[in-house]
């Protein structure tokens, strides 16, 4: 219970959902949504190394101007299967799938999700595309971008984009029914006296991304299919040798792919809402408004598309709507920034790691939101469009923003996932090399992109040079600070310290049951009746039913 | 115009230093005022409504500012210029051709003078491109089966880079060029120097002739097909009654679907050129056709059915014009420049 | 005790019983029937949301086209049997009538009324999709089938609606033709070259007509799928009057597929048809 410091030492429960079953089939069979989160987990993981991997070696081959390293086929297949990687397989499952899925139900106060065959059938839809992605790896790779423009992709290349698009159409299903399980079981799955109003904001900024899961994956799915057939079939839909419209696939393209880096961002921020209460031990300032925020970023985030093509060929009177409405969808991400640092404000702060990366976040999301208003103003956009400065402003929001949220949410929930605590030491350490490697890497892109230097160039001018140099320095550095948790979570499964129930004091219906938690997730059903983040009442209880 | 875009980024550069500074600072002084101690109490604060709509309001306020801005460069950015100095070009896998009006073609490489606007009309051959050159801050996606057009005003002499910046396959990074801005004297030379086997215009004159197209587009009344004569930019009433302005899109869509657009009175017989005319072509044809002026003795050509419709017979004319103008690119507007070998 | 507590409606599970037996349907993450059926549902509701999103992103494609290519499409809807179009109708709407009759047999515990109305509803599926099959065969003997370019073309013959089809008789199939005859017949006039720039503009409808009716032909194939599957389990009788909810779930999707199709039908084969096509 949520009491102050604890003479006696935690101690690993006798049966939690890691050993309740043995067996590969118990964990490829599985309905528990915990281990169906671990299997996410692990999945994820892989791919974020492979994408990482490209990473570095697209790095390593800026170093020269001249494009020695590579020949420039084999550089644009790296960029292309780095982004669609990372987006597709490690950023758009991440939050959602692990730690959405390990924590919603017990977050909201139930058994598991409302429909656990279906979360399983969302793995195996990730693990079948992902196959995909692997077969189109080894068959040489992608070489259209991750935006797979017309008519370049469904008439010029000879890589096996059919193959590639087949699998983030079945990766996109995999997010579809977790969208679909999440919204169910918010709705109707909820514990007694756990109404909206008392749901954590993590659910909240899941619940909203899930929204954009359900409406907006269905229509990449469309397209794709539609550049499967052009390619497959030669329908010619964007063919403009037959009167297709090569812009029509961005507009569609686009439909999806820009909510989806909301789906990608609004997890990470509910973390962020999670980490910054604990750590200051405080209710969160706004609680209405950070939650109000995530729908309407939601919503707002649907009529902002064709911001990505204001040089596309688009009317005037297009342009200057869609750039208006950008404005608006960054609003409500600045109340959010502005309600978690006040949240600090008079609260009781410990820089423990998850808090480290909650501040991280806030300072680089900032940055990188900002940098998407230069992107917004229609007379800068046609300067700075497709050079490396959205190349930094997308790594600003989604590795300084949402992988530094993931990592912070790892460290923060991993004692309640394993039931150990991992090495603080390390992990601050691992924090810090991370922060410097990330402001090192990315921004001199910014610079880089304002003076011309544009995107998924295999060489480039040598006054660029130096820039680029320092980029892959900060890569360098980047890579240790993302390889260092691999090892020190690893060692914490054997050698960590047992966490306990609650290890950090935290308010939530998660941190109320054994770490790890049962397989079902509590052993009496918890009633509700305190407000979320109700810090400054410890010692009060909360009633159970048998 | 690069002036007006640099002060709108040195402004947000502030913007976003000042607010992420500010949070940065705040954040950190708060960790650091607030760090628990054993006897630190966190005080419980519910929120305030009243500071949610200030930093909901500001952020907006600020916004618009720089919503307007940005809208107001980039209007300016989208009209053409009147009278400007005509540059074509062709986007391919993996280079740029650029022609002038004196017929000058350079690859990968655009002379321009100082102190002339200067329009660039463009069209791809295969997969979409985008023509980029940062020190003029201009950009313009370059797409296949349609013209686009950008342009800018050079004021400093010296070579300027010339990028691709829209994925476009294998040579992307290699699609890159040169403008040479010169003084209007240098450009002058420069155009004299080149070995250009004449204007623009009569290139397409003599492509006009070579693939036969004078065998029907005559101005005799027995002509199979319209008169081009003072057609660029002027509306033509269709076989089914539509009107439509005559700009280079409706003259390369003629030459590549000629039976999408049947004028009234005549019949669709004219074979496409599909595969057979090249845009370099096409843009050559289309100059010539530019400089066809119309014939003042008999400007309907004696014929039944008008080809090219008087003023008085469209309502509205001027606002037709200028919707046309805001879709597309400008026509040229009816007085040619340059009248050369209307004659066919 | 946990009666004395006022609570609101929602959450449901506050509706669970205290009894000791549960209804071996029941789900171990549910607290009782009621909550499974409704969270079951609403679940089902938001999957048909999704695909509408799809049909949806695949109907707006459909329609710019259309306003852009108009005389083409027209001519394309006029080619294709509208007789057919409207059996197949028929067919549907039969089928989610049959449909409705299986969840209410299930609602009501007739065993035998649901066995015969899912069988009924899958026959009719099936007819549907032998009439899918023969228009599908009819386009691939007039030439109909796209593919773009000379030498790439996948199924069949090159596309040919202007008078070449080499598959059965040149003159079936002859979009051109059709055009020609049908303005003569409003007194107009149009040439063949015309009609046969519009008869080539054609293919892009053809390729929005496969895909169209193809995806909702793979989910029709879905339903028979997911149809044979409830039809093996009213037979064993899992489904009375407590527990019905698969038999509901599988009758939305039916009923929705069925709504794809009323939209279909205009869109493809009604609109703007000249009144004199075939």
């Amino acid at each position: 219970m949520s009491t102050g410091t604890s003479i006696v030492k935690p101690e690993m429960p006798e049966r939690h959902f890691l050993n309740d079953n043995y067996g590969i089939r118990s964990w490829l069979l599985t309905k528990d949504h915990k281990r169906i989160a671990i299997l996410y987990l692990l999945s994820i993981t892989v791919f974020f190394f492979i994408g990482g991997i490209f990473a570095a070696l697209i790095r390593l081959h800026l170093l020269t101007p001249n494009g020695e390293m590579f020949q420039a086929d084999t550089y644009n297949r790296l960029f292309t299967m780095h982004g669609v990687n990372m987006i597709f397989f490690f950023l758009i499952p991440s939050v959602p799938a692990v730690i959405g899925n390990f924590l919603i139900p017990i977050m909201v106060g139930t058994k598991d999700l409302a429909f656990p065959k279906i979360n399983l059938l969302s793995w195996y839809l990730y693990i079948f595309g992902a196959t995909f992605s692997l077969i189109a790896l080894v068959s040489g790779g992608v070489d259209t971008g991750w935006t797979f423009y017309t008519p370049l992709s469904s008439g010029y290349v000879k890589s096996p984009v059919i193959i590639m698009a087949v699998g983030i159409l079945i990766v996109g299903f995999s997010s579809i029914f977790t969208g679909l399980n999440f919204i169910v079981t918010v709705h109707r799955m909820r514990a007694p006296g756990m109404t909206w109003g008392r749901l954590p904001l993590f659910v909240w900024a899941n619940y909203a991304a899930s929204l954009i899961m359900i409406l907006g994956t269905p229509v990449i799915a469309i397209t794709l299919i539609l550049l499967a057939l052009e390619r497959g079939f030669h329908i010619g839909i964007f063919d403009p040798k037959l009167g297709g419209d090569p812009v029509l696939f961005q507009h569609m393209f686009w439909f999806y792919s820009h909510p989806a880096v909301y789906i990608m961002i609004l997890p990470g921020m509910g973390v962020i809402s999670e980490i910054v209460t604990c750590f200051s031990r405080k209710r969160a300032f706004g609680y209405s408004f950070i939650a109000f925020s995530s729908i309407a970023i939601a919503v707002f985030g649907f009529v902002v598309w064709a911001h990505h093509m204001f040089v596309a060929g688009i009317s005037v009177y297009s342009a200057l709507v869609f750039s208006l409405l950008s404005y608006a969808v960054a609003i409500p991400s600045a109340v959010k920034v502005f309600n978690w640092t006040a949240t600090m404000y008079k609260g009781s702060v410990k820089m423990d790691t998850p808090m480290l990366y909650a501040m991280a976040f806030i300072g680089l999301f900032t940055i990188g939101g900002l940098t998407g208003l230069f992107l917004a103003a229609l007379g800068l956009d046609i300067h700075i469009h497709d050079t490396y400065f959205v190349v930094a402003h997308f790594h600003y929001v989604m590795v300084g923003g949402m992988v530094t949220a993931y990592m912070g949410g790892l460290h923060f929930w991993w004692p309640k996932m394993t039931g150990r605590i991992y090495p603080e030491a390390p992990a601050k350490l691992a924090a810090l090399i991370t922060f410097i490697g990330f402001n090192l890497t990315f921004f001199p892109q910014f610079i880089l992109g304002y003076m011309g230097m544009p995107r998924r160039y295999w060489a480039y001018p040598p006054e660029f040079q130096v820039l680029n140099v320092l980029s892959t320095a900060g890569a360098s550095v980047l890579s240790v600070g993302f390889i260092l948790p691999l090892f020190y979570f690893l060692w914490s499964l054997k050698y960590g310290e047992v966490a306990g129930n609650n290890p950090w004091q935290a308010t939530g219906l998660e941190w109320e049951t054994s770490s790890p938690p049962p397989t079902h997730n509590f052993h009496e059903i918890p009633i509700v009746t305190k407000e979320p983040y109700a810090y400054g009442e410890e010692g009060e209880e909360v009633p159970v039913v048998h | 115009m690069a002036g007006q875009v640099d002060a709108l980024y040195l402004f947000l550069v502030l913007i976003t230093t000042f607010f992420s500074l500010l949070i940065a600072i705040l954040i950190v002084f708060f960790a650091i005022k607030y760090r628990r101690t054993p006897e630190r109490q966190a005080e419980q604060i519910h929120g305030s409504t009243l500071l949610e709509i200030v930093w909901t309001v500001i952020p907006l306020g600020i916004s618009m500012v720089i919503f307007v801005w940005g809208a107001v460069i980039y209007y300016h950015m989208e009209r053409p210029p009147a009278n400007p100095l005509e540059i074509y070009g062709v986007g391919k896998q993996w280079m740029w051709k650029f022609q002038h009006p004196g017929g000058q073609r350079e690859i990968n490489t655009l002379h321009v003078p100082t102190g002339r606007d200067v329009k660039v009309t463009m069209i791809s051959q295969d997969v979409i491109h985008s023509f980029f050159v940062p020190a003029f801050r201009v950009k313009q996606d370059v797409l296949p089966n349609r013209y686009v057009f950008t342009w800018f005003k050079a004021t400093v002499p010296g070579t300027y880079h010339l990028f691709c910046s829209q994925y476009c396959g294998t040579k992307h990074s290699g699609m890159v060029g040169d403008v040479v801005v010169m003084t209007p004297e240098d450009y002058q030379t420069w155009l004299a120097s080149g070995k250009a086997e004449g204007s623009l215009a009569s290139l397409g004159e003599k492509a006009f002739q070579q693939y036969g197209c004078t065998t029907c587009h005559r101005p005799d009344s027995g002509a199979r097909g319209p008169n081009l004569e003072g057609l660029y930019g002027r509306p033509v009433r269709l076989v089914d009654n539509r009107v439509v302005l005559a700009d280079d899109n409706y003259i390369r869509e003629s030459i590549i679907e000629p039976n999408a657009k049947v004028v009234s009175g005549f019949q669709s017989i004219m074979p496409t050129f599909r595969g057979v005319v090249n845009e370099d072509e096409i843009i050559a044809i289309t100059e010539y056709i530019k400089h066809l002026a119309p014939q003042e003795a008999n400007p309907l050509n004696n014929r039944t059915s008008p080809t090219q419709i008087r003023d008085s017979e469209v309502p509205n004319i001027q606002e037709h014009q200028q919707q046309q103008n805001q879709q597309q690119q400008g026509p040229q507007g009816t007085k040619p420049v340059n009248p050369s070998g209307k004659k066919p | 005790m946990l009666t004395e507590k006022k609570v609101r409606r929602f959450p449901l599970s506050t509706s669970q019983t205290t009894t000791t037996e549960h209804h071996p349907a029941l789900a171990h993450q549910f607290d009782s029937m009621e909550q499974q059926q409704d969270a079951s549902t609403f679940g089902m509701w938001v999957f048909l949301l999704t695909e509408i999103m799809m049909f949806g992103g695949l109907f707006t494609a459909y329609l710019i086209y259309r306003l852009k290519y108009y005389p083409a499409f027209v001519a394309g809807s006029t080619s294709i049997s509208v007789s057919w179009g409207f059996a197949n109708t028929l067919v549907l709407i039969g089928s989610s009538f049959t449909m409705a009759m299986a969840v209410w047999s299930a609602q009501t515990g007739r065993k035998k009324g649901q066995v015969w109305f899912l069988i009924g509803t899958m026959i009719l599926g099936a007819a549907f999709l032998g009439v899918k099959a023969k228009e599908y065969y009819d386009k691939y003997e007039e030439c109909h089938i796209p593919g773009v370019g000379a030498g790439h073309q996948v199924i069949g013959k090159p596309f040919n609606a202007w008078g070449g089809c080499e598959i059965k008789n040149p003159k079936l199939g002859n979009i051109a033709q059709e055009i020609v005859e049908g303005a003569e017949k409003n007194h107009e006039e149009i040439p063949l070259a015309a009609a046969t720039q519009t008869a080539k503009q054609s293919e892009i409808f053809f390729g929005f007509y496969f895909a169209m009716t193809g995806l909702h032909a793979f989910h029709m194939i879905i339903g028979l799928g997911l149809l044979s599957w409830l039809l093996l389990r009213a037979n064993r009788g899992e489904f009375n009057s407590q527990y019905f909810t698969p038999v509901e779930l599988g009758g939305l999707y039916w009923h929705f597929v069925d709504i794809v199709w009323i939209f279909l039908f205009p869109l493809l084969y009604l609109i703007s048809r000249h009144q004199h096509g075939a």
